[in-house]
């Protein structure tokens, strides 16, 4: 029997277009609009990864929660190769935190289950917390190991995985199921074909409410997570800059100059003059 | 959902980050961070340390001299590699007993994951990669979160749960002055049982770690000259000009996400912003660099930022001490032979 896989995915704003993101001065509330929604890159590598350890006789459903325009990611999801996919959409699940979504996510994979293995990306480029995949793996009460960047069936039921801390790899042995948080360095995503577009019209996308779930009510969206949001504001970032300009030669003088003062030992390429002042 | 007495709670405990026997900077500079959140207020309780691992007598002295109340050694053989399922059973067991109010973790890698699990386990919220921590008139803490890539920031709340969780990317907070000759008190923490029963029942088995190939040069968040190129660098042969620079200085390179992308650099290491690195160097030149505020975030506290850019309306030059606009590729060249003209002159 093939491997039963589910991947998490996410619709995003585009994170090209962020900084057209404000903050309506009234209202307080995060504008985006004219910024369009796409799935969310680092999930493309846990599609990928899915569809690499699929083999011929496996099958991948991808998931998320997110409002009903979904659809359209999710689409876009099977047009990569995914054979079903579930839509977790409500009201009642709106403004939820990592709690609350992990929760959510949860119980809509238990109801579609049993699965082998789950994989979701790092991160997702909007809320960036990175907490979702570890909190659903405990929702789940699975292993789990986050920034995977390979993975090996080494037996029926065992994967052999490496992950990435800032300059170390960790390897693994985790028995199935498990949950794998896959890295941005694990692979290349493949691209959409045509005949991948029209496949993906005829696939199966199951849309699942509240009603639909065993959930409780007290743990759903806003209302049910732990973190709740205050004010928000932009960064502050202004720098009063002057402008140098002139030909090449110019520029590089005047520049060497601001080294200079900035502290830095041009003649002897010495990384800070004593004092750090003028040398 | 259980609610919880937030009087019960008091104090703020660190979970420092232990690799290859050294206690990582980030972990002081969390401790740096609690100290003056206690400084200006003191209802806040006391500052405690958690490390684990296994031969952690090497790293008390660094961590005592960071002025914190208390050490507490989670210190055993099987401590060794890091597991995610152990570490984290470790550490509900010390919350439990201890009850902090706050407690802080890196935004590292292996510390966030920690960071995730605990938010279940432990039943509260998680601030995520926030860049400051306030405390407010009931003594709560504000974690203040960047999201759309530090476009937009906002402040975490967690009032009905207890412990209030945060994590912080290294270079955020800055170590406190230290203490010589500061003794904390100092607590043994018997793991045995715990190790005992998760390894019993978990379907996690750490096998081993190795380092990966460690960057060439200074490591980018020690550069005191950080020489940072974007996507409008071009090509890799562009690119090359960068190191050259760089190198004169006695800098290091660094970049945003596009050059990754392209293969003009190896992976994430080399990369300045609220998913790579966050840096303050003496001097950051950004050069071809467009100034997303992903990026921004990572290098705005540097001392001072010099852009080259040929779009007099980058972003980058909100930001900016100095501005350029012109050429990269003439530009980065007519600085690099004139400093090398200046040597020959000497």
């Amino acid at each position: 029997m093939g491997l039963s896989i589910a991947v998490c995915i996410k619709p995003v704003p585009d994170p090209k277009h962020y900084d057209k993101i404000k903050i309506d001065p009234v209202k307080k509330t995060v504008v985006r609009e004219g910024i369009s929604t796409i799935l969310n890159p680092c999930d493309k590598h846990a599609l990928e990864a899915a569809l690499q350890l699929r083999g011929s006789d496996g099958a991948v459903t991808v998931i998320t929660m997110a409002p009903p325009n979904a659809e359209e990611t999710l689409r876009e999801a099977l047009a990569m190769g995914a054979d079903a996919a579930i839509l977790l959409t409500d009201r009642a699940f709106a403004g939820a935190d990592t709690w609350a979504t992990s929760y959510t996510l949860a119980s809509g994979l238990k109801k579609a289950g049993p699965f082998d293995i789950i994989f979701t990306g790092t991160e997702s480029a909007d809320g960036a917390t990175t907490q979702v995949p570890a909190q659903l793996a405990e929702w789940m009460d699975w292993p789990h190991l986050w920034n995977a960047v390979t993975v090996e069936q080494t037996g029926e039921q065992t994967l052999k995985v490496r992950t990435k801390a800032e300059n170390e790899w960790s390897d693994y042995q985790v028995t199935l199921p498990c949950l794998l948080a896959m890295s941005r360095e694990s692979n290349k995503p493949r691209l959409t074909s045509l005949m991948g577009v029209m496949k993906a019209k005829k696939k199966p996308l199951t849309v699942w409410c509240r009603p639909d779930l065993d959930v409780d009510d007290a743990a759903l969206g806003m209302k049910g997570s732990p973190t709740q949001p205050g004010a928000i504001f932009e960064p502050e970032m202004g720098r009063k800059g002057i402008l140098i300009s002139g030909d090449v030669d110019e520029i590089a003088a005047q520049l060497v100059e601001k080294l200079r003062t900035a502290g830095l030992a041009i003649e002897t390429g010495d990384v800070c003059a004593p004092g750090g002042g003028n040398v | 959902m259980k609610m919880t007495n937030p009087a019960d709670w008091k104090g703020i405990l660190i979970i420092g980050e232990i690799n290859n026997c050294r206690v990582q900077p980030v972990s002081l500079e969390l401790i740096g961070k609690a100290r003056e959140l206690k400084a200006g207020c003191p209802a806040v309780g006391e500052v405690a340390a958690v490390l684990i691992g296994s031969g952690l007598s090497g790293s008390l002295a660094e961590i005592e001299v960071t002025g914190v109340d208390e050490v507490i050694l989670v210190d055993h053989a099987d401590c060794a590699l890091f597991h995610n399922d152990l570490y984290a059973a470790i550490l509900k067991q010390i919350i439990d007993t201890r009850k902090p109010s706050v407690v802080l973790f890196p935004a590292t890698a292996r510390y966030q994951d920690l960071a995730s699990i605990l938010g279940i386990r432990a039943d509260t919220g998680v601030a995520a990669h926030c860049v400051d921590i306030r405390i407010n008139e009931q003594a709560e803490i504000l974690a203040v979160v960047p999201a759309f890539g530090g476009k937009v920031l906002g402040d975490i709340l967690c009032p009905a749960h207890r412990p209030q969780m945060a994590t912080a990317k290294p270079g955020i907070f800055r170590q406190g002055e230290p203490v010589p000759g500061h003794k904390p008190k100092r607590s043994l923490f018997d793991a045995s049982t715990i190790i005992a029963d998760t390894m019993k029942k978990t379907r996690l088995l750490a096998l081993e770690s190795s380092v990966c190939a460690v960057p060439e040069g200074i490591p980018l968040e020690k550069a005191t000259v950080v020489v940072c190129g974007g996507w409008g660098m071009g090509s890799k042969e562009n690119w090359a000009l960068l190191g050259d620079l760089a190198n004169l200085l006695g800098g290091a390179v660094g970049c945003t996400r596009p050059p990754i992308d392209e293969g003009w650099m190896p992976d994430e290491s080399y990369m300045i912003g609220t998913s790579g690195k966050v840096i303050r160097p003496k001097v950051y030149i950004g050069v071809a660099v467009s100034g997303s505020s992903h990026h921004v975030c990572g290098m705005k506290d540097s001392d001072l930022i010099i852009s080259i850019n040929n779009d007099p309306k980058a972003p980058i030059f909100e930001v900016s001490d100095i501005r350029i606009v012109g050429d990269a590729k003439q530009t980065l060249k007519g600085l690099s032979d004139k400093i090398r003209e200046i040597r020959s002159a000497k």
